[in-house]
């Protein structure tokens, strides 16, 4: 398990290295969008219009941020699950998505378009949205207003810890669940 | 008959919702602490150690345990003898989720299941009324966030299928959600009533400590063995392998129809965010 320091956007060589279960020190710019925010994004992408971020290069942030209070850039902001995401996912890695961050298994299909596009699936720990906020400097709203906690931001983060589930190797971290031990098998 | 101001209720209700959303539950804390000392794997021990400086950070900086703030779901236990002034007690329990939600910086998660669109305050709450005996009004409240809401579900075994079916059934269940809704999780289970009725009780019984023991030995026991089995499976903390999936297991027995073995599986994540008042 190896530790490294990235930086958005990020690249190939970046992405190529790393394996499931290496720990990853994320800084510079990425993008929150959940259910209703990669709707919409699928829907700009049918209608041939311009997505509000950079696709290529880009991390993507699956989190719907708690209000900021006064005197901070945002509120909790933990990963929410993303395996709702997968029927949009595959089609983003296609156009240069290189990360999506949240927590919970992916499907087959995009375990594949990782694969296919040098791409990774990261784990953000699941109800530790206070601690992991620390790592986030700054937070804009950059579209969909309207979709509040859904609305996609521009996030500023320095050293956000995220580790490697699914690699472009096809490799996973995630255990399987041991049904003769459970007694169900 | 006694008296119960809206004000009172709508004051109890807010600091209800902020409170359990920043604050986590001292009996959720200790089986994070007993599980750090029981872990062998260091991402294992990682999580919980996570975990513990989030709910600490939450604590003193009064940032939610988590950004998903829940739908806000209450049991009201109403006493036959008191009475409400100063308006409806469904709406002012919903006027106390919009005062808590607002105030307290919290997550509106409440949208139309077509349009999706934000209701904007986090109401309507879902909320259970119950008449009892007495003075006083005893209200629970529970923060229920949807990760861990979707990977539940309602069944209807056959009554031949018995305590080895219902056993199966739910320990497949958590094998199927796998790392899905943030485990350590907590498991809440409702046999017998009806199809909606098994859903109610095993959401209600999320609501004992997780140190407490079922009053019945036989269901007890009954938890007991769930909890080894199903921890058995190794998903562990984030599903990242350990020995710790399921940080409590909690039944709820009623009555069913001769024909039916309701089973309803509620998964509650790891911050068990619940708070109770009584007025």
């Amino acid at each position: 398990m190896a530790e490294y320091e990235l930086k958005t956007p990020l690249k190939d060589e970046d992405l190529a290295k790393l394996k499931a279960g290496d720990v990853v020190k994320l800084t510079g710019h990425i993008y929150t969008a959940r259910d209703a925010a990669h709707k919409r994004l699928v829907d700009l992408l049918d209608k041939g219009e311009k997505l509000p971020f950079e696709l290529q290069g880009a991390v993507v942030y699956y989190v719907g941020p708690s209000p900021a209070p006064p005197g901070r850039p945002i509120g909790s902001a933990g990963p929410t699950t993303s395996y709702r995401m997968d029927t949009y996912a595959p089609r983003l890695h296609g156009l240069g998505l290189k990360a999506s961050v949240g927590k919970g298994k992916r499907n087959e299909e995009v375990r594949q378009a990782l694969k296919d596009h040098t791409a990774v699936y990261f784990g953000a720990t699941g109800g530790a949205g206070a601690l992991l906020s620390k790592c986030i400097t700054k937070a804009e709203v950059i579209a969909f207003d309207d979709l509040g906690p859904e609305a996609i931001r521009e996030l500023t983060v320095e050293n956000f810890p995220l580790l490697v589930i699914n690699d472009s190797h096809g490799g996973e971290l995630y255990v399987q669940p041991d049904r003769k031990a459970a007694g169900i098998e | 008959m006694r008296t119960i101001q809206a004000k009172d209720i709508i004051e109890a209700v807010a600091s209800m919702c902020i409170k359990a959303n920043t604050e986590l539950p001292d009996d959720v804390r200790a089986k994070f602490e007993q599980a750090m000392a029981e872990e062998d794997s260091p991402s294992a021990k990682e999580v919980l150690r996570q975990l513990l400086e989030n709910a600490d950070l939450a604590a003193e900086t009064k940032l939610p345990l988590c950004q998903d703030t829940g739908l806000a779901v209450f049991f009201v236990e109403i006493g036959e003898d008191v009475v409400v002034e100063g308006g409806n007690l469904k709406e002012i329990i919903n006027e106390g989720v919009r005062r808590g939600y607002g105030d307290g910086f919290l997550r509106k998660s409440s949208c139309d299941p077509f349009t999706r669109a934000n209701t904007g305050d986090n109401t309507p709450a879902i909320i259970h009324f119950d008449i009892v005996p007495g003075d006083r009004l005893k209200i629970s409240y529970m923060a229920k966030g949807g990760g861990a809401e979707n990977m539940s579900r309602v069944t209807m075994l056959a009554p031949a299928q018995g305590w080895e079916g219902i056993k199966k059934y739910v320990i497949n269940r958590v094998a199927e959600a796998g790392p899905n809704p943030c485990p350590p999780t907590i498991i809440g289970i409702g046999i017998g009533g009806t199809f909606d009725h098994a859903a109610r009780i095993s959401k209600k019984a999320l609501l004992r400590r997780l140190d407490d023991t079922h009053p019945d030995p036989q269901i007890a026991a009954m938890e007991k063995e769930l909890e080894e089995d199903i921890n058995q499976l190794g998903i562990g903390p984030m599903g990242l392998g350990g020995k710790t999936t399921v940080l409590g297991v909690k039944m709820a027995v009623e009555p069913c129809h001769l024909a039916s073995l309701p089973l309803a599986v509620n998964v509650q994540c790891h911050s068990q965010r619940h708070e109770e008042v009584e007025l």
